[in-house]
């Protein structure tokens, strides 16, 4: 039996394929390929452009430094005046939290689904934690608003439950699939001689999983950890609805704040096009694509460093 | 074969799909439509007016079948930003153009905003029900919004600090309040650093009626049972007014103001016609229906 290896209706016709036939073909699958490979380079470098083309103009307006620690927001009024630091500040502040949360309780459940849970229970918990997932942001944000403020407001004694306590809790129910999912494919990604070595040697399960497992996946426990920093920054709709909208300098978790994410979302509307506060706006955009480009930088560097050390065991 | 039968339906539904979407800006003005009632209307602009927009669209479809009116809120500022990039044919503002906006239509886009008041409201400011307050001046609502004042012990409540709320700077009603309550005395105050800004005015009417500390303000519209509004001094010597229909309209609420609807230039066509219903009496009912003032 002849193999075809190519089974499209064509050769098939066709019967034997001239040579110069199938490299045209493979030239032409090739290049789709490389286009589909490039494509994303070339979005991102119009979307780079159109951010720095959009947003730097506002230098003319206030320089650099006094934009980026500036204290004082008025972008309406006149003279308009434009510092941002509040909002880095803010931004800050609610990823800290959720990530205080979110990291514990998301390692330990990718632990607790690949080395401990069952294969029935694991294979229950894993949709269900995909659900979690796919919940729409803007309903995080109502449930935050609804149920959760008052609870917080009333546990911790404060004026308003709209803050970034609140805003940060929210926003771990965000990242915790991410962290969870990712986590847990690096887990179940160990070699399973370093377990059975562990075991033979004695050790109980807790410490496996805390000397050998945790250790030798870190690299992807830290990349899901990034991952999740990346979701937790961009979120906007969630922590608009509960952090309080604050313009000032938060000092305390408990204070109400806005975010980077959504004052942009809030002003962009109002803004007049090409305006100083549109210029602005787009600033703050530069700034967000700067801070996840740090931590992406950070996230490769520890995966290279992991990746270096474990090739040397 | 079904493959044909389906780019076809796709084709005439694409066609079908056009010809229903006129886009804004672009309402038929040729001497066709003037009086032939057809035709889509795009309206956007103040939260404050959104419900009211949306009623006076309803009631006008039902006995204008050929026309479509679209309403959307965003903000007095973000319906002004779009009628002047031409993405909207009617801007509701709940203040009035500023001098720069006016000179960016006339010198950008070459058309002259036109504003017809089409009815008064009162920028109402509420506290929790369980607040002792009852009322305050101008100057004690300026000096906490400012953040001069910041415990209810100041002006007559409890001792507890005051959580100020207010509507972000894309509303119409957060310039309002800041130029004629904020600016009332210094024309150069600004929003204190601990007020609180809210996307809309029914989170501010959310977040009041369960925080027996916050104080919010919004359009006579949002007001409910779940919340108490103050009544306002014009001064420390004068006496109290609460917002009402009646006190908007004979002028003694202080901080009340008209509604408006703005147009690229005079208004023509199924336009004119639509801002001619909103004036009449059909219009104005549906304004007291809602509890704004009608101008008549």
């Amino acid at each position: 039996m002849s193999q075809n290896w190519i089974s499209s209706p064509f050769h098939k016709k066709m019967g034997t394929v001239p040579i110069f036939r199938k490299m045209l073909w493979e030239r032409i699958v090739e290049a789709l390929i490389r286009f589909s490979g490039w494509i994303t380079l070339i979005i991102l470098g119009l979307i780079t452009v159109m951010l720095f083309r959009e947003g730097l103009p506002i230098f003319s307006y206030t320089d650099p430094l006094s934009f980026i620690f500036g204290t004082t927001w008025l972008p309406v009024s006149s003279p308009p005046q434009f510092g941002i630091l509040p909002f880095i500040v803010g931004s800050l502040v609610v990823t800290f939290v959720a990530l205080l949360i979110a990291i514990p309780l998301g390692v330990g459940a990718a632990a607790f689904l690949s080395e401990i849970a069952s294969s029935g229970l694991r294979e229950f918990l894993k949709p269900i934690i995909e659900i979690l997932a796919g919940i729409p942001s803007i309903v995080l944000g109502f449930i935050g608003f609804i149920l959760l403020a008052p609870v917080v407001q009333s546990i911790f004694h404060l004026s308003t439950g709209l803050n970034g306590l609140t805003a940060g809790i929210m926003l771990s129910l965000i990242c915790l699939p991410t962290i969870i999912s990712i986590s847990e494919d690096a887990i179940s990604a160990v070699p399973k001689e370093y377990k059975e070595a562990s075991y033979a040697l004695g050790a109980t399960k807790w410490q496996t999983i805390r000397k050998v497992i945790l250790p030798a996946s870190s690299h992807g426990i830290v990349a899901s950890i990034m991952l999740g920093i990346g979701r937790a920054i961009g979120e906007t709709m969630t922590v608009l609805m509960v952090s309080g909208g604050r313009l000032s300098i938060p000092t305390n978790i408990t204070d109400p704040m806005s975010v980077l994410t959504a004052r942009i979302a809030i002003e962009i509307n109002n803004a007049s096009f090409r305006g100083l506060q549109f210029q602005a706006l787009f600033s703050m955009g530069i700034v967000l694509f700067l801070i996840t480009l740090v931590v992406n930088i950070i996230s490769d560097l520890v995966l290279e460093k992991q990746k270096r050390r474990l090739g040397q065991l | 074969m079904k493959l044909k039968m389906l780019i076809w339906v796709l084709a005439i539904l694409g066609l079908l799909i056009s010809a229903c979407t006129t886009s804004p800006g672009t309402s038929p003005t040729s001497p066709f439509f003037t009086s032939s009632q057809t035709g889509n209307i795009v309206v956007k602009g103040s939260d404050t007016m959104v419900n009211l927009a949306s009623a006076w669209a309803e009631a006008y479809q039902l006995t204008h079948p050929g026309v479509k009116v679209s309403v959307s809120g965003g903000g007095s500022g973000f319906g002004i930003t779009a009628l002047i990039d031409g993405t909207t044919d009617i801007c509701n503002n709940s203040r009035p153009w500023k001098p720069e906006e006016i000179e960016r239509a006339k010198n950008e886009k070459g058309f002259e905003p036109v504003q017809t008041i089409v009815a008064l409201d009162g920028v109402t400011v509420v506290v929790n029900p369980q607040n002792p307050v009852n009322d305050l001046t101008i100057d004690q609502l300026a000096a906490i919004y400012t953040g001069k004042i910041t415990n209810w012990r100041e002006v007559g409540g409890l001792d507890a600090p005051i959580v100020v709320l207010s509507r972000d700077s894309n509303s119409g009603t957060h310039v309002f309040f800041k130029e004629h309550v904020l600016q009332a005395k210094d024309k150069n105050a600004e929003y204190g650093s601990d007020v609180q800004f809210l996307p809309t005015s029914q989170s501010i009417h959310d977040e009041v009626a369960r925080n027996p500390n916050a104080i919010g303000y919004f359009g006579l519209g949002y007001l409910s049972a779940n919340v108490k509004a103050l009544g306002i001094k014009k001064d420390a010597s004068s006496v109290a007014v609460k917002p009402s229909l009646e006190s908007i309209k004979d002028g003694s609420y202080p901080i009340a103001r008209p509604l408006f609807v703005t147009t690229r230039g005079q208004p023509e066509g199924i336009i004119k016609e639509y801002i001619g219903w909103i004036l009449g009496p059909e219009g104005q009912r549906i304004v007291s229906e809602l509890d704004f003032v009608p101008i008549s």
